[in-house]
């Protein structure tokens, strides 16, 4: 945290920059907690994250925007509006102020965009080492409409499985950055706050049609096929050809041996909706800006041991596991 | 005779218990006629424990009946126990009856079945005597051959219990039958033209081209025409259906390379008999006496002169071929028919000139096609049409392969399974050493080649080969093994062994099945485990080295191992890793098993000869960016991997850039050694080997990359020389260890012993050390072997904690 010629950085200074950065009414009253109104028929969701990045810049993002987008993910996959944030950083000291001050104007950018203020929150510094530059927390509240059901437990065999995007931009994005790998043409992470795509859909189809929605981010759209897929106590059946994958994200995974399947994505939805809305809740997907590259990759099937298999470009077929960490080799 | 004999005072009455492989043997019909021969009256019947029987008669017809059991029981029986119990003589018995089956709870079952056999003569003899009632009948056995295990559904073996049940005798089979005298006396399956189940032709989508109607030579005339016009027929057999066409058309070969989506992989193929394999392979005695066994495995033979590259799309790249002899009288017929119906059932014993390709139809990797929905819908775009029958399969069984290696070590011939399956299963292993009284425990094996093991007191039941456990039907059918080897076995395991690895099925399902039975779980280093299979088999009781060579598996530091010497205390109990081969990086993990030039670059950039690997590996687009990669170490787990050093030598010496199916690389590379004449001398300094036993293969990873291959005898002698080196290097490695550790014996384990110029350098050089040298006769060296040697380890986990 050293400020200009050596001199340590204060707290207070570091406390002047968020007000300013995040500067709102609720943060401009200068208490320990925000008040926030609840429209009546509405319920309170609430959802926390916390953020741990190696690099905290890479192309298309940085720790700053990245843990605005993933708690108002966490909401929008609910089904709520997403009205409020609470930021908590924990700084090493040491760390760079200009780094800092460019997080910090990164995620007032992404809050502001995403039309959900940062309302309240703190910041501690612990000594080097014993820290990794810094770590963010947010937690979110919003409003979820009486009646609403979206969650993980409700997909049903037959059952569609759509995706947004393109998978796995996220995690070559960060990894190219980390090991100052060069590849054609450059990936840029997928980082960006889901719930104006989520409010299209759900506006485009039947309360209730919509049955589960999750951003596929840590363990990628394996791990997260495969929570539902226990969840809701079915099986899946996705199709290789169907997946949406960029070349050069394809290449990267090629080259490293990786799973595109597994890697981490920021700004994707899994979206699982009734067969019967299944074109319509595609065709609004891909109307939205965030959605143009959405496809249908699979459907819900009945199966006891809630298996996510997957049929090859070869013809074959493949269970998708989860699984306990990193992939770790097997071939005998 | 009677008047020597029979004074009254002198006749006792037994009862007697058998058990072992006993059932579906034809041991009933057997005991009635040694009953009768000896003038004993009594009766017997098979039970969930066996058999069962009680004689009475004189004391000297009792011993001359003990000894017949002894001496000459039913050929395909196999006696495990036989128990007497003196009875009180039932003064007015006459007679001798075979009585009916008494259905036992399961849990007493202590009872097996013997594995599916190929036709006897006395069948074959039927079969192909114009005339005979069971003339070119497709379904023919008799209790001295027949399937077994892939038609039963539960014990005891009667027919209401098999594939049978739907198919009531014709009188004239059930005369036979019933007929005490008759070869076919209980035989279960017993089936005629009139009244067994019958063969038909169907078209790819399941429309019936030849119905069964129309009668068994309609159908294979049809099928026979097919298959001269070189179209691929899929066939059902024993344990599943077969993809079958002519083996010396290109057409029907090249079409089933790209349908199936193998390029490379060796074909099975078959032929009528001893003689007409020597047309193709070089057959000693031992190989055709195993090729002519009633289990009817493939076996792997070195073909004549010539034939191999007169036929390449058989086995791309190799000069070794897998051939059968048939297993079934279907395989005969077609035999029979293509051979144009000769009269004189001799005709099986001459040369026949027919090469039947013969490959397992299991499409995908996934569990071979038993039955006909499956067929039409897995099978319908790889066949031209389908020969089906109505004899339901109710257990798959692959293919069993065997590779014939010389001797062992105690002088026999040395025959080891590349896969275990038809023929052999469900005969158990022999666990020498371990209590009749052991608890029951079940392990689940690993995740290529799956199999699962299940033990009952000292003998270790290994399923036949499952495959490989990435589909979800393949994990089906792994979930199914257990199950029927456990309704089989009727015992409840105390204990359930797997693997460590945390993703595979197969460590799940253990886990899975240890909690539904509240038993404990036994997790067990891959490694330990190949080395406690071998083990268990020779029971060996006290400390050993253990020398695992293969490809990758999880170790107990969370690092993944593959080139291990081990000290194991036992069979089964604690194990040391004493150390291991030097590790390479395996850049992009699994990926680099598949892409064996990953591995050539790897060893290329150890060398700090990085620079290379663009123009050495130019035909591959990621040549470029690899070194990067390993520069980085981006996923590159350092592995020390004795299959993996084998790709790299494939890839430097034989130019195999991809493995088209699993060991592609090394086996390649292990023909191209072969093709060089005479002996190969290592490599000088391939090796170094430190005061603490630590081995270092530089000097053989740089005589890799500076190996000259411009021409095939320079290839062949580099390939060569690579083994020599290797077995030159792990022999003095294992005599290093061997001299410290004070211990005088070691087991060799892992899929790398099938490898012929290794196994055949190290073992004799082994010897020469004064080493005992142990291998793996019963199970697959490799991961098919694992479940049986994870049992022994819970075995003696088990056996530790009482
Ligand atoms: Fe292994
Ligand atoms: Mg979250
Ligand atoms: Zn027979
Ligand atoms: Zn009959």
């Amino acid at each position: 945290m050293n400020h200009g010629a050596g001199g340590r950085a204060s707290l207070q200074l570091i406390e002047e920059l968020f007000a300013r950065v995040f500067d709102n009414p609720a943060l401009r009253e200068g208490n320990d907690g925000a008040v926030l109104d609840v429209p009546p028929g509405h319920r309170l969701v609430m959802a926390t994250d916390g953020h741990v990045i190696s690099p905290l810049f890479f192309p298309g993002g940085d720790i700053g925007c990245l843990s605005v987008h993933g708690t108002v993910n966490d909401m929008a996959m609910m089904g709520a509006t997403p009205t409020a944030l609470s930021a908590s950083f924990i700084l090493e000291e040491g760390f760079p102020l200009a780094d800092l001050k460019r997080i910090v104007e990164s995620m007032a950018a992404a809050a502001r965009e995403a039309g959900v203020p940062i309302v309240t929150g703190d910041t501690k510094v612990v000594e080097q080492g014993h820290g990794d530059g810094v770590f963010i927390s947010t937690t979110g509240l919003g409003l979820l409409p009486a009646g609403r059901n979206i969650g993980g437990a409700n997909a049903r065999p037959g059952d569609v499985v759509l995706v947004s995007g393109t998978l796995g931009d996220h995690g070559v994005a960060v990894l190219s950055q980390r090991e100052s790998l060069a590849f054609d043409s450059e990936v840029v992470s997928d980082t960006a706050a889901l719930h104006t795509l989520v409010a299209a859909l759900l506006a485009a189809v039947p309360e209730g049609a919509v049955r589960t929605l999750r951003d596929p981010t840590r363990g990628g759209l394996a791990t997260t096929l495969n929570e539902i897929a226990r969840q809701s106590g079915v099986g899946m059946m996705l199709d290789e050809a169907l997946l949406p994958i960029l070349p050069q994200v394809d290449a990267a995974c090629e080259l490293l041996g990786l799973d595109v399947l597994y890697l981490a994505n920021e700004g994707k939805l899994i979206a699982i909706v009734a067969p019967e809305v299944a074109d319509a809740a595609l065709a609004t997907l891909r109307a939205h800006p965030l959605g143009a590259k959405a496809a249908r990759i699979g459907t819900v099937q009945q199966d006891p041991h809630h298996f996510v298999q997957m049929r090859t470009r070869f013809g074959g077929q493949r269970v998708v596991d989860w699984l306990s960490g990193e992939p770790l080799p097997r071939i005998c | 005779m009677n008047a020597v004999l029979t004074p009254a005072a002198a006749l006792q009455r037994l009862r007697l218990r058998v058990e072992g492989a006993v059932q579906g043997v034809g041991f009933r019909p057997w005991v009635a006629q040694q009953a009768r021969l000896l003038a004993l009256s009594g009766w017997v019947r098979n039970d969930g424990q066996g058999l069962e029987a009680e004689l009475q008669g004189p004391t000297e017809a009792l011993a001359a009946f003990a000894q017949a059991l002894q001496l000459s029981p039913p050929p395909l029986a196999r006696v495990q126990r036989v128990q007497r119990t003196p009875l009180a003589v039932q003064p007015d018995e006459a007679g001798f009856v075979i009585q009916p089956s008494r259905a036992t709870a399961p849990q007493a079952l202590t009872t097996t079945l013997p594995p599916d056999t190929a036709p006897c003569n006395a069948c074959l003899d039927e079969l192909f005597s114009p005339g005979d009632r069971r003339w070119r009948h497709p379904f023919i056995n008799c209790t001295q051959c027949g399937p077994r295990f892939t038609l039963t559904a539960r014990l005891p073996y009667d027919r209401p219990n098999t594939a049978l049940a739907n198919f009531p005798m014709c009188p004239a089979c059930a005369a036979e039958y019933a007929d005490p005298q008759d070869r076919r006396h209980h035989a279960q399956p017993v089936a005629c033209p009139r009244c067994g189940p019958r063969i038909a032709l169907w078209a790819p989508d399941g429309a019936v081209l030849i119905a069964p109607e129309a009668g068994t030579d309609a159908v294979l005339a049809e099928a026979a025409q097919r298959l001269r016009a070189g179209q691929v027929l899929a066939v059902k057999g024993v344990g599943g259906y077969h993809l079958v066409a002519d083996a010396t058309q290109a057409a029907p070969l090249q079409r089933l390379r790209a349908a199936k989506q193998r390029a490379s992989k060796p074909f099975a193929l078959l032929v009528a008999n001893t003689a007409s394999a020597r047309r193709w392979v070089q057959l000693g005695d031992d190989s055709a006496t195993l090729l002519a066994s009633p289990a009817r495995p493939i076996v792997l033979l070195p073909c004549q002169p010539g034939v191999a590259a007169a036929h390449p799309a058989i086995a791309p790249g190799l000069d070794e071929w897998g051939l059968m002899q048939p297993s079934n009288p279907l395989h005969w017929l077609l035999l029979h028919e293509l051979a144009g119906r000769p009269a004189d059932p001799a005709w099986r014993h001459t040369e026949q000139p027919m090469l039947l390709l013969m490959t397992s139809a299991n499409p995908g990797g996934e569990p071979l096609v038993v039955d006909e929905a499956e067929a039409v819908i897995k099978l319908g775009g790889l066949a031209d049409a389908l020969l089906v029958h109505d004899r339901a399969i109710l257990a798959r069984a692959d293919d069993s392969v065997r590779r014939p290696l010389g001797r062992d070590a105690q002088g026999r011939p040395f025959f080891p399974f590349i896969r275990r399956a038809r023929g052999q299963v469900p005969e158990p292993i022999a666990l020498p050493g371990v209590p009749a009284d052991a608890p029951p425990v079940l392990a689940t094996g690993g995740y290529l080649k799956a199999t699962v093991c299940l033990t009952r007191g000292n003998e270790a039941f290994v399923s036949p080969h499952l495959g490989d456990l990435g589909s979800a039907a393949s994990r089906q059918g792994l979930m199914e093994a257990v199950t029927r080897l456990q309704d089989f076995l009727g015992v409840r395991p105390q204990a359930v062994a797997h693997d460590l690895h945390p993703d595979f099925f197969s460590t799940a399902h253990a886990q899975a099945l240890a909690e539904a039975w509240q038993v404990p779980t036994v997790p067990v280093q891959h490694h330990h485990a190949h080395a406690a299979a071998v083990l268990a088999e020779h029971g060996h009781g006290g400390p050993a080295l253990a020398l695992v060579l293969d490809g990758v598996g999880l170790g107990s530091d969370g690092q993944p191992w593959g080139g291990e010497l081990l000290r194991c205390e036992g069979t089964g109990t604690g194990f040391a890793r004493l150390a291991h081969l030097p590790a390479l990086p395996l850049p992009g993990g699994d990926r680099a098993a598949r892409e064996p030039w990953r591995l050539g670059a790897a060893l290329l950039h150890s060398l700090g000869r990085g620079g290379e690997i663009a123009q050495r590996f130019a035909a591959e687009p990621l040549a470029g960016s690899l070194g990067t990669v390993l520069d980085r170490r981006l996923n590159c787990p350092a592995t020390a991997s004795a299959g993996r050093l084998f790709d790299a030598a494939a890839a430097l010496l034989a130019g195999v850039h991809h493995n088209g199916h699993e060991a592609e690389a090394a086996m390649r590379l292990e023909a191209l050694a072969l093709r060089h004449p005479g002996p190969a001398t290592p490599w000088a300094d391939a090796f170094t080997l430190d005061a603490h036993g630590v081995l270092d293969l530089r000097g053989l990873w740089t005589a890799l990359a500076d190996s000259r291959i411009d021409a095939p005898a320079a290839q062949a002698e580099a390939a060569a020389r690579f083994h020599a080196s290797l077995a030159a290097a792990l022999v003095a490695w294992v005599a290093h260890h061997a001299r410290a550790q004070h211990v005088d014996t070691v087991a060799l384990g892992g899929g790398c012993w099938i490898n012929r110029p290794l196994r055949q350098a190290a073992v004799p050089a082994l010897q020469a050390r004064g080493l005992t040298v142990l291998e793996a006769t019963q199970a697959p060296c490799g991961d098919g072997g694992l479940s049986l040697g994870q049992a022994a380890v819970a075995l003696a986990f088990l056996n530790r904690s009482r």
